[in-house]
């Protein structure tokens, strides 16, 4: 891959596609090694890996993740959760994963009570079109799933 | 580097019980550890890998932070105003170093 140098008399001769198409690509995805990406295999063995056979639930789950991410190195992620949020009954954990990234695992909230209703959001990177999964964890030890699927353009090497 | 500084939205004021909304962002790169300089040399892993979110002194509401997440990265939690206090935020980053804001909030 060629190296990319402010200073190269290259950049300055290269046609103006390319060299926007070398610049959205450089964020992320210039220098992921391949073969060491994440799968919906690979999501599905780190959420058998946290619920590890518990039951899973119904639940009114809400992710708001866009249909189509024009930039894949801000994509906003946000979800509101259905719970009373009481000492007994309130979502304890909530994680996020990514199958068509280097990892799969994008980050995971930790509610209180304190919270009064479950909802969040946070930006992340996609490195091409894959499927967000949100998997909640209420505090009976009981888990719900969530999955959504996002397209991502970003110049010549999104999906 | 650009310094890395912290800023959070919480409304000065807030009715009890109101359930607001605590906008977070701190100035930071996020280095996933899988980008290469200008002279092909792989930058290194370094990204803020915890947020913490204490009001008077209790912990409200916690994220622990991927690579996968953004540069600068934003983070919105809930928070259900049952008292006046104080807000103490923590960004931990890799390394041990700690970025720390306090906002108050006062039950109008």
């Amino acid at each position: 891959m060629v190296i990319f140098n402010m200073k190269d008399k290259d950049l300055i001769s290269m046609n103006r596609r390319s060299a926007i198409t070398l610049l959205t690509c450089m964020g992320f995805t210039l220098s992921l090694p391949s073969g060491l990406m994440a799968s919906p295999e690979l999501v599905q063995g780190e959420i058998d890996k946290i619920i590890k056979g518990s039951v899973t639930r119904e639940a009114e789950i809400f992710l708001d993740v866009p249909e189509i991410a024009e930039n894949g190195n801000q994509v906003k992620v946000s979800f509101e959760i259905e719970s009373p949020m009481s000492e007994d009954d309130f979502v304890k954990e909530v994680y996020i994963f990514a199958d068509g990234n280097p990892a799969p695992k994008v980050g995971k909230f930790e509610f209180t009570p304190f919270s009064g209703e479950c909802f969040a959001s946070t930006k992340m990177r996609l490195s091409k079109t894959q499927d967000v999964y949100l998997l909640a964890k209420f505090s009976d030890g009981n888990y719900a799933l969530e999955k959504s699927t996002v397209k991502v353009t970003i110049g010549g090497c999104g999906g | 580097m650009a310094k890395i500084k912290p800023r959070a939205k919480i409304p000065k004021e807030a009715e009890l019980d109101e359930i607001i909304e605590i906008k977070t962002l701190i100035r930071h790169p996020m280095h996933s550890g899988r980008v290469k300089d200008a002279n092909g040399k792989t930058i290194p892993r370094h990204i803020i890998n915890k947020f913490e979110a204490k009001f008077n002194g209790k912990i409200v509401f916690s994220m622990k932070l991927e690579p996968s997440i953004s540069s600068n990265p934003y983070v919105s939690f809930p928070f259900k105003v049952f008292e006046s206090g104080k807000f103490e935020l923590e960004w931990m980053e890799d390394g041990g170093e700690i970025y720390r804001l306090s906002k108050s909030v006062k039950v109008s």
